[in-house]
């Protein structure tokens, strides 16, 4: 079997007291779209800051095509080739659309004329080519989430992190997003997303992990996760057991 | 579509360039339509604390780390530069080279500890290194300690930036450094590093998710903005024929180099520039009427000034000119 893309290996993370992510493992297969779901607190951003180098786990190991890449830092990730979005929006509000997917492409091209190009070209692709003059301040907050996915990928990545990038959407522009994500992956980049909303998460996802209260409680197809009875219970409580 | 965004930007730094190449052309005229000396020292002065706070604008606009003790810079170049004519009979045109180096090292120097510091607490920390900057010349003999040093009139040459008719070469001096300064920050601003430092300062957790090396970056911004800053001192020591540690290593020069940048707008092209022909005339006035700048009088005014234009203008007053934005996008307010 090919080797993965992603391997986690019993990754734990506390912060203090807390315990956010607890002795997880699973794999993500290069082309897929894995959906990392659970309730709030369960330990999903901590995760992707655990895999795009923002923390340094307290135990196990992350490997991107079999090298250890877990307390490497976010610029060595980067450059590895994992780009991420935030749950609340970082984007940089004094500088226009296109300048903060510039900052992107400087990555992989240092002449600025190339880096624009690139920048472009990618903001034509996430559908905000009308708004690159914008200043990034003055864009709506789907546009802000739109412009994080544009900034990442401008970064060339090979994994991307997706953090409730749909939250908040209304249908149409929920719709608008999926769309996107699969165009993402058409491009060949492996793609992990972290969603709330199921009737827009499950018809994309190729498989799902679930976490609850840090640890990992199942993983499998969609329909296999969300039939589970652990996962009922820990998203609804005993009583909708069957 | 896309060709016009691209167009956007590289328009706006022709036009930057272009109106930069018209001011300085008639800049290179202004000095001989004014012959009294009053005001082309008004004019040297302007151009000095022009290109000062353009070097600072570097770190403390563009990157926005808020330094406080850039006359620590300052007075390494002009005591170094001037130290190497009289010790050495070196000339300052190339002693302001080193005068620049030096600036830059020491940037680096005090970065290397303060940049894992955030926000108010870097500015805190420069204003101290720049504090014991001042104690350590202020009791150093060799470098003439409280009373400083005087530059002896050697011949007059454009070698040794000396000139019997004292101020109109000076004018011509300050106005090629304000120039370089702004060249300087004109390349920067439009190249990789100008967008990381933009990146670090907006946001520098994202900015590392992009790969940007945010401590290196800072570093870089410190060391162009350390050796702008130290060249300008060495040109200063010359003009001024003297120096002595208040008046190259003081608190108030500190402030006074940030001032016109942050007047002006900060971390934008025409900032510093504008802000410095705004302000050092106010401040010459207010020096001539209220007589002296050592008793503070000067420092409250500049207080209440930034007080003033925080509450009107936060965005400095090149805003008045429809120019937004941490590095001077052109956009238009209102079309
Ligand atoms: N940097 C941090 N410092 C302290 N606690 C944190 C930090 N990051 C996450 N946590 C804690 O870890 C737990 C999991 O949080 P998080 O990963 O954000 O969950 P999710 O994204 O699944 O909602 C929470 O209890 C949260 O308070
Ligand atoms: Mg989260």
């Amino acid at each position: 079997m090919a080797e993965p893309l992603l391997d986690i290996r019993g990754v734990s993370k506390s912060f203090g007291g807390v315990a956010a992510n607890v002795d997880i493992s699973f794999t993500v297969t290069a082309g897929e779209i894995l959906g990392l779901i659970g309730p709030n607190g369960a330990g999903k951003s901590s995760l992707f800051n655990s895999i795009a180098g923002e923390v340094k786990p307290d135990q196990g190991s992350i490997r991107l095509d079999g090298t250890v890449i877990s307390g490497l830092g976010p610029v060595a990730c980067a450059a590895r080739g994992i780009g991420r979005t935030f749950q609340v929006v970082r984007s940089f509000d004094s500088m226009t659309l296109l300048e903060n997917v510039m900052v992107g492409s400087f990555l992989r091209h240092r002449n600025t004329g190339t880096a624009m190009a690139k920048a472009l070209d990618v903001i034509g692709f996430c559908g905000l080519a009308a708004r690159a003059d914008v200043p990034a301040h003055d864009l709506t907050p789907p546009e802000k989430r739109r412009l994080e996915v544009a900034r990442a990928l401008a970064t060339e990545p090979r994994l991307l992190l997706l953090d409730e990038i749909l939250t908040g959407l209304t249908p149409t522009e929920a719709q608008a997003g999926v769309d996107l994500i699969r165009a993402v992956r058409a491009r060949g980049v492996t793609i992990i997303m972290v969603e709330h909303v199921m009737e827009v998460l499950l018809p994309l996802i190729d498989r799902a992990v679930v976490l609850n209260l840090g640890r990992k409680l199942c993983e499998g197809t969609p329909q296999s996760v969300v039939r589970n009875p652990d996962v009922i219970r820990a998203y609804l409580g005993d009583r909708f057991v069957a | 579509m896309t060709g016009a965004a691209a167009h956007t930007i590289e328009t706006r730094r022709r036009t930057q360039l272009l109106v930069g190449a018209g001011l300085l052309v008639g800049l290179i005229i202004l000095p001989v339509l004014i012959p009294s000396p009053y005001w082309r020292g008004l004019m040297v002065l302007v151009l000095l604390y022009a290109g000062l706070s353009q070097g600072w604008n570097v770190l403390g606009g563009y990157c926005g780390q808020i330094s406080l003790g850039h006359a620590l810079y300052f007075g390494l170049g002009a005591y170094t530069s001037t130290l190497l004519f009289t010790r050495l009979g070196i000339p300052p045109t190339i002693g302001l080279f080193a005068g620049g180096a030096l600036g830059g090292a020491a940037a680096l120097l005090v970065g290397w500890p303060c940049f894992r510091l955030s926000g108010h607490y870097y500015a805190i920390a420069t204003l101290v290194f720049g504090l014991i900057g001042l104690l350590l010349v202020e009791n150093w003999d060799w470098v003439g300690a409280a009373e400083g040093i005087t530059i002896p009139f050697r011949q007059q040459s454009w070698i040794d930036l000396q000139f019997r008719i004292a101020v109109l070469p000076f004018d011509y001096a300050m106005l090629a450094y304000a120039a370089l300064a702004w060249l300087v920050a004109w390349l920067v601003e439009g190249s990789r590093w100008g967008f990381y430092w933009r990146a670090v300062k907006d946001d520098s957790i994202a900015s590392r998710s992009l790969g940007v090396r945010v401590f290196p970056s800072k570093m870089a911004a410190a060391a162009i903005s350390g050796a702008i800053t130290g060249v300008g001192g060495a040109l200063y020591a010359q003009y001024i024929g003297f120096i002595d540690p208040p008046s190259t290593f003081g608190l108030s020069l500190s402030v006074l180099i940030a001032l016109p940048a942050v007047v002006g707008g900060v971390g934008t092209l025409w900032g510093p520039l504008l802000g410095a022909a705004v302000l050092i005339p106010v401040q010459q006035i207010s020096i001539a009427k209220l007589g002296g700048a050592a008793g503070g009088v000067d420092l409250m005014i500049y207080g209440g000034l930034i007080l003033v234009l925080a509450l009107v203008r936060p965005q400095g007053l090149i805003s008045l000119f429809g120019i937004r934005g941490a590095a001077g996008d052109a956009v238009v307010e209102n079309g």
